[in-house]
């Protein structure tokens, strides 16, 4: 087998960097993290003409190797470590035509690193349009390399491409320019120092603040003991490298690069008049979110009417095909309506990450940020904290991994700690359920209750994350350099493509990831709901037979009580009376308890484990919500979920940190455990007595 | 008089002169926002806070606490 070569994609965020690797890798990629730390890993495999074959990482975006996050780090790390698996053999630089001269910047530092890099200028369709003239050779023989001119979106140069990156071998590995000439004094003690090294790679590591984990820790510490100077001298030197940097690349393009501004057009100007216009601009925004929400309700509905018949019927085939026996029970009682109460929510969670991917991807996302910045400053955030607070509509995971590019720390700090009060899919299905339940049908002006109740409960998310926030600035005592810079991108129309395949990876993981914990517990609930200890587990029939025996029931009858009886003396009815007095005063009953506790390890897991414990105790061929509609409260002699109860268990979901993956991913963006046992211990509090208030009013 | 970019208006445009490399962040040098280089203010939030600047063909947006830092000599159109 002939060797794989190794290539990097570096480049610019909103340089379509992505595009160009789904164009190289199709399908052929899968998406993971880099050990220890939560930054996403992109790779795929491409195949090259000649039977050659490519493995292709798709780095985080930077605008230059000096990291200023945890993302940016990983592409320097990489960078350095020649003994990394993934060490490139190649680089492929990926810049934006319109903003050839910034993208550049981070092309002469990878040159200096002395790694084979081939310069793929994107969006090239745009020339025309811009009035963008490129002299290609002269480019090429003074930025020392070979060019590709590639448009995804007309997928055109790709072939180009790979043919360049086959033959990365005949690629010059001279800099462009010698950065130590900043101050050669300085530079050249280093290189006696330090013989055998790159000097700017030993700039590189001086400068940085990164850890360098594994990589050559003891030359690193040998390098520690060089730091001569100052850190304000090491910026002023920082600064002076980039100034020259600039001034090479200026000179290149002022020969290589003609822009005729006459026939240049400029439609980000204009729609940015109106976009962030100061009413406009806020009117839009409102109205987008509205739609949004609507979509997703009204759309959703009928692929999931769908799922939710097709596993009540795929429950009743199996146990009809099936031998009778615990092994039977165990897959359509416990596994099925287990699977089947997150199975439902992909159309929903499917439509939410379309939306946001779309809103990402085409540029607006940037100016949802400048529009809210003055706002959310008032509150201690930054305006880059909307992003997180939009996409924790999704899923707090990524919404809190999606806070690294806030500058400040303290603002950044304070979104990760209320980003969970926005309303994240996982809290969705059980709004919907109990929506369902308690929400009468009515309409009011025109919009349904239902859909009413959930855009309130989104807008109960928002509003306590910006209170939390407003009180967690007046309360956390700690200075932090605050600045805040944001790039307002092109507007693009989202490619199919990249938009299709977000949509599917992000659902895809959703549902392994939530599948995966709901599978393990509705079999360990169904094993629980299924025995019990003592004579009144295993004589129910005999008891309950005698209770009833001079009321004369009907046979069906008879054997629901059996199996309540069943059900209530079994391990988990055990349990959750063990419960039950803390919760009755919020109007639940013990089965709701159950599912709460279960659900403190993942929220969608409430809507499953109902399904499995009604399904236990009801073998009738019905939907989850019809049976949970039945049920009645054994205190009170009513409906368990009437419009108390329900709004009770809302405001609960609302408020309650129950999301163990949450708070893991706040331990390790924080760095300690202090602030996601907070967040545990207040929200969830917090949920409590909001639940106590509304039921005991509301009854 | 030190005119920065906080004074700029609207549609004008100007040529950035000097920037406080201790108030400035690398990052936004590393944009383009260093001396010699062009810039115009294309639209500002209310209260003129966030700016939205294209400096150099970039187009960012910044707090005004930071524009204080960088000196400019505004064209007069």
């Amino acid at each position: 087998m002939s060797k794989q070569i190794n290539v990097a994609l570096i480049g610019n965020p909103n340089t379509g960097k992505t595009s160009v690797f789904n164009s190289l890798t199709g399908l052929n990629q899968k998406v993971g993290n880099y050990p220890g730390i939560t930054v996403e890993k992109k790779e795929g495999i491409c195949k090259l003409p000649r039977g050659v074959k490519a493995h292709i990482i798709d780095l985080p975006g930077t605008y230059s190797l000096n990291a200023s996050s945890l993302d940016e780090n990983v592409v320097i790390e990489l960078l350095l470590n020649k003994n990394d698996k993934d060490f490139p053999d190649v680089a492929v630089v990926v810049s934006d035509v319109e903003n050839l001269k910034r993208n550049l910047l981070l092309y002469t530092q990878i040159k200096d690193l002395q790694i084979p890099t081939i310069l793929a200028i994107n969006m090239s369709d745009r020339m025309v349009y811009k009035g963008i003239h490129l002299d290609i050779p002269y480019l090429e023989q003074e930025l020392q390399t070979k060019i590709a001119l590639i448009s995804t979106r007309k997928n055109k140069g790709i072939n180009e491409l790979k043919e360049l990156i086959t033959n990365f071998k005949e690629l010059s590995i001279t800099p462009c320019l010698s950065a130590s000439e900043i101050d050669i004094e300085y530079f050249s003690k280093l290189r006696k120092a330090f013989p055998n090294q790159l000097l700017y790679k030993l700039w590189l590591v001086i400068t940085q603040d990164v850890n360098f984990g594994k990589v050559d820790r003891k030359e690193i510490d040998a390098i520690n003991s060089f730091k001569t100077m100052g850190k304000s001298d090491l910026k002023r030197l920082q600064q002076k490298e980039t100034i020259k940097r600039y001034q090479f690349i200026n000179n290149t393009l002022k020969k290589g690069q003609t822009i005729d501004l006459k026939t240049a057009k400029d439609l980000r100007i204009k729609l940015d008049r109106i976009l962030t216009h100061k009413v406009w601009g806020y009117l839009i925004f409102f109205v987008i979110l509205l739609t949004i929400f609507q979509a997703i309700y009204e759309w959703a509905q009928v692929p999931m009417e769908l799922i939710d018949g097709a596993f009540a019927f795929l429950s009743e085939w199996t146990k009809n095909i099936m031998p009778e026996g615990v092994f039977t029970n165990l897959i359509t009682e416990g596994i099925i309506p287990g699977l089947g109460g997150i199975v439902i929510f992909i159309p929903q969670i499917a439509f939410l990450f379309l939306f946001i991917a779309v809103l990402e991807e085409s540029g607006y996302m940037s100016r949802v940020v400048f529009l809210m910045d003055r706002i959310m400053r008032r509150f201690g955030l930054s305006g880059k904290s909307v992003v997180p607070l939009i996409s924790g509509t999704a899923c707090a995971i990524p919404a809190i991994m999606a806070t690294r590019n806030i500058e400040s720390w303290k603002e950044r700090l304070i979104t990760i700690l209320v980003t969970p009060f926005t309303t994240c899919s996982a809290r969705l299905p059980v709004y919907l359920i109990i929506i369902e339940l308690v929400i009468p049908e009515g309409r009011f002006l025109g919009l349904g209750y239902q859909p009413l109740t959930l855009m309130l409960l989104y807008l109960i998310g928002f509003g306590t994350a910006i209170i939390s926030a407003w009180i967690l600035n007046k309360i956390l005592k700690m200075k932090s350099k605050t600045f805040f810079v944001v790039e307002m991108p092109n507007y693009k129309m989202p490619l199919f493509k990249n938009v299709a395949l977000t949509v599917l990876e992000k659902t895809k993981s959703f549902v392994f990831g939530a599948g995966k914990i709901i599978l393990a517990i509705s079999i360990v609930l169904w094993f629980l709901a299924s025995y019990g200890p003592g004579d009144s587990f295993n004589n129910a029939e005999e008891i309950v037979t005698t209770e009833f025996a001079s009321e004369n029931l009907p046979s069906d009858e008879l054997q629901q009580k059996i199996s309540s009886h069943k059900l209530e003396h079994s391990f988990i009815g055990i349990a959750g009376q063990a419960i039950e007095p803390a919760i009755r005063p919020l109007g639940y009953d013990w089965k709701i308890g159950i599912a709460i506790v279960s659900s403190f390890a993942a929220r969608e897991v409430f809507v499953g484990t109902l399904a499995t414990i009604y399904s236990v105790e009801n073998d009738d061929v019905d939907t989850i919500t019809n049976r949970m509609a039945k049920d009645t409260n054994q205190t009170t002699g009513g409906k368990l979920f009437t419009l108390a109860s329900g709004i009770s268990l809302l405001l609960f979901y609302a408020f309650a940190m129950q999301c163990m993956s949450t708070l893991a991913v706040v331990k390790r963006e924080t760095n300690t455990w202090k602030w996601p046992m907070l967040q545990l211990v207040i929200m969830s509090a917090f949920a409590y007595v909001v639940a106590l208030i509304a039921y005991q009013l509301l009854k | 008089m030190r005119v920065t970019l906080a004074d700029i208006k609207r549609g004008q445009q100007g040529i950035i002169t000097d920037v406080s490399s201790i108030h400035i962040p690398l990052k936004l040098l590393e944009m383009g926002c260093l001396p010699g280089n062009s810039v115009e203010l294309v639209q500002v939030a209310p209260f003129a806070d966030p700016m939205y600047l294209n400096i150099n063909g970039t187009h960012l947006a910044i707090r005004k606490e930071t524009a204080i830092h960088i000196l400019i000599d505004i064209f007069n159109e």
